[in-house]
């Protein structure tokens, strides 16, 4: 069982960070100080966040490691003046990021959507909990319609992020960086209590990051040009339609170039799970027992969740007979693989919500219940 | 560029003395701004106050939600949006990141006073080293006429029809006096535009306020009262006299904290 990482459009092989890494370059953290060391090394200037578990270590971490390198940390007096001081960091073509758990992600959302409406690069990490509401604090994945889906007002995606282990939790933030940059958009890492909290053996030190492309449009000073503005109002006629066009344009390139996913035993697969985040570690465990009793399960791991893996989808949905989504919701990445598969195959879903995480068993058994040979129809002969 | 500066130009090379002519800092844009508003006097002595100190080529300002959004097309420096309230925390990320520039807010009553207080009393708290002009006209304006946070007691708007009552609505807030009860700041003073000598108040109260931030002081804040005729249903003259009449003795014009220390 080989895992391949890759595009869709070209299937290369993603370079995995620990590949050819000694055990003494790993060091063990929580998912939420690999964020942290990630933003530090992709070149993060400011960071700006509050206090909301399950995310605190990553404040702490940047409070600490942020300032000792000469960069801009404050804790903030609430998530809405958090994301509008990156919004401000990023005027001034600085690397900025904010982080938060799912109640606090709410309110940052009008902050996101100036962003993604001014084209301001940032990245905004989410640490997601139970919902609705205060809910809990621990791990879930309700909030994948909110960062998928836009967030906030208006007509407009970013690219949305979800690592599955503690170093991905690193690579994809710096990744995150890299992307909000080349698209001057923000970029979500979309992680939950359970990636955030757990320790794994990371190997920060083997990556390197780009550094960040020129940014003339940036705001600091008209010294020898002429005055600039960061704004997402136009109210001439025509000229908002227009924007939006061109930031539709956008997001198709997006679409184009930054699909990510893993594929894991697809080759031979008679069903496939589908599952991103905390419940594609669980999978992974599904696939290995499956496969040990001879069962022909694969996974589709969806990395980035915008832009969807849609291609892919579509195409081992035409090899598979069936389809099991597992979330840690009530079934909302469940509509996208819908729209991918497109009624080519079945798909059914095994999800729990509140903190609650679907168990391998459980998984296990709806696997096993598509696994059996197809009943044969029962013909109608009498009315 | 602009044709002020062209026209100045041409006038001295003719040996002709300049009186007066419209601040480097401003562009020959016409403002969208009613008659008989303040903000057109305000958006010069801003720019007037860049002009003296020599700063506009290093200065970042932030337009609010409300008239002034537009401010961008009138200043010749460097402007951005930002979401309704939230100039004080994009100035925050500007001037951490860029130290050496200059960062200023311009904000009305409802963007700052309102939906925007947490992040203006934050700011001020941290001290941090930017300038904020407040301009207190008293209403919305922009939206053409709701209660703001500083309309009067009486006062009749869209949304308190039969006049502000305290009762319900609470008292006008005053936001020097409020951001005076914090250690931070340096500079706060209120200056009202009810004629000649209130608009030489606030000429000088802005180039202090700048010069503050130049020399690395900290944070100064200007509140300006300011007329909004069209939205107080009056006329140009009646909006200045209800600036001085009416304004001025809820909102006494003073200086609060100079070099740091409350007077």
């Amino acid at each position: 069982m080989s895992a391949v990482l890759g595009h869709v459009s070209r299937r290369r092989h993603h370079d995995h960070a620990t590949k050819g890494v000694t055990l003494d370059q790993r060091v063990l953290i929580t998912g939420n100080d690999a964020v942290g060391a990630g933003a530090i090394r992709a070149g993060c200037d400011a960071y700006f966040g509050y206090p909301i578990t399950p995310q605190n270590e990553l404040t702490a971490y940047m409070a600490k490691h942020m300032p000792e390198t000469g960069r801009v940390f404050i804790q903030s007096e609430s998530e809405v003046a958090a994301i509008n001081m990156v919004f401000g960091a990023a005027a001034a073509g600085k690397r900025a990021m904010t982080s938060s758990s799912s109640p606090g992600i709410s309110l940052k959302q009008e902050g996101i959507s100036f962003l993604a409406g001014t084209e301001l690069p940032a990245v905004i990490v989410n640490v997601q909990r139970g919902g609705p509401g205060l809910g809990n604090i621990a791990p879930a994945q309700g909030d994948y319609f909110q960062a998928t889906k836009g967030g906030g007002h208006g007509d407009y995606h970013m690219p949305v992020l979800a690592p599955d282990s503690v170093q991905e939790m690193h690579d994809l933030t710096m990744d995150a960086f890299d992307l909000a940059d080349r698209y001057r958009s923000p970029v979500m890492v979309l992680a939950d209590g359970r990636l955030g909290q757990m320790m794994e053996p990371c190997a920060p030190s083997i990556r390197q990051c780009k550094p960040p492309p020129p940014k003339p449009w940036a705001l600091t000073g008209a010294n020898g040009r002429e005055p600039q503005c960061i704004r997402s109002l136009f109210l001439e006629e025509g000229v908002l339609e227009q924007h939006n066009l061109r930031l539709q344009e956008k997001f198709r390139r997006i679409t184009a170039a930054e699909v990510r996913f893993e594929e894991r035993a697809t080759r031979d697969a008679e069903v496939l799970l589908v599952a991103y985040g905390t419940c594609a570690r669980i999978a992974k465990g599904v696939v290995a027992r499956a496969r040990a009793e001879g069962l022909r399960v694969g996974l589709l791991r969806p990395i980035s969740l915008w832009p969807f893996p849609t291609d892919i989808l579509a195409a081992l949905a035409r090899r598979v007979r069936g389809i099991l989504v597992v979330e840690m919701s009530a079934g909302q990445m469940l509509e996208d693989v819908r729209l991918a598969v497109n009624g080519l195959t079945p798909v059914s879903f095994e999800g729990r919500m509140g903190g609650g995480v679907p168990e391998e068993q459980t998984i296990f058994n709806s696997l096993s219940d598509l696994l059996k040979p197809p009943r044969v129809a029962r013909t109608r002969s009498r009315r | 560029m602009s044709a002020a500066r062209k026209s100045s130009s041409g006038a001295s090379s003719r040996g002709a003395r300049v009186l007066a002519a419209r601040p480097a800092s401003l562009t020959d844009a016409h403002t969208h701004y009613c008659p008989g508003c303040g903000h057109g006097i305000v958006h010069k002595l801003v720019a007037e106050a860049l002009d003296t100190l020599g700063i506009r080529e290093r200065t970042i300002g932030i337009a609010p939600v409300g008239c002034a959004v537009l401010a961008y097309n009138y200043f010749r420096c460097d402007v951005t949006e930002a979401a309704h309230g939230r100039a004080a925390a994009v100035a925050t990320g500007l001037k951490r990141c860029l130290p050496d520039r200059i960062i200023f807010s311009y904000q009305g009553d409802g963007d700052l006073a309102a939906i925007g207080m947490a992040e203006t009393i934050h700011a001020a708290n941290r001290g941090e080293h930017i300038t904020v002009v407040f301009v207190n006209n008293a209403v919305y304006g922009m939206t053409g006429g709701q209660m703001a946070p500083t309309s009067l007691i009486g006062q009749k708007t869209l949304t308190c029809p039969d006049g502000r009552d305290v009762s319900t609505m609470g008292p006008p807030i005053r936001m020097c006096e409020l951001i005076n009860t914090l250690a931070s700041p340096w500079y706060i003073e209120r200056v009202a535009l009810d004629g000649p000598i209130g608009v030489r108040r606030a000429r000088r109260a802005l180039l202090t306020a700048f010069q503050s931030q130049v020399e690395g002081k900290g944070y100064s804040f200007v509140e300006i009262l300011s007329p909004c005729p069209v939205c107080l249903r009056l006329t140009p003259g009646d909006g200045l006299k209800f600036v001085h009449d009416q304004m001025i003795p809820a909102f006494p014009v003073q200086v609060f904290r100079k070099e740091g220390k409350p007077l």
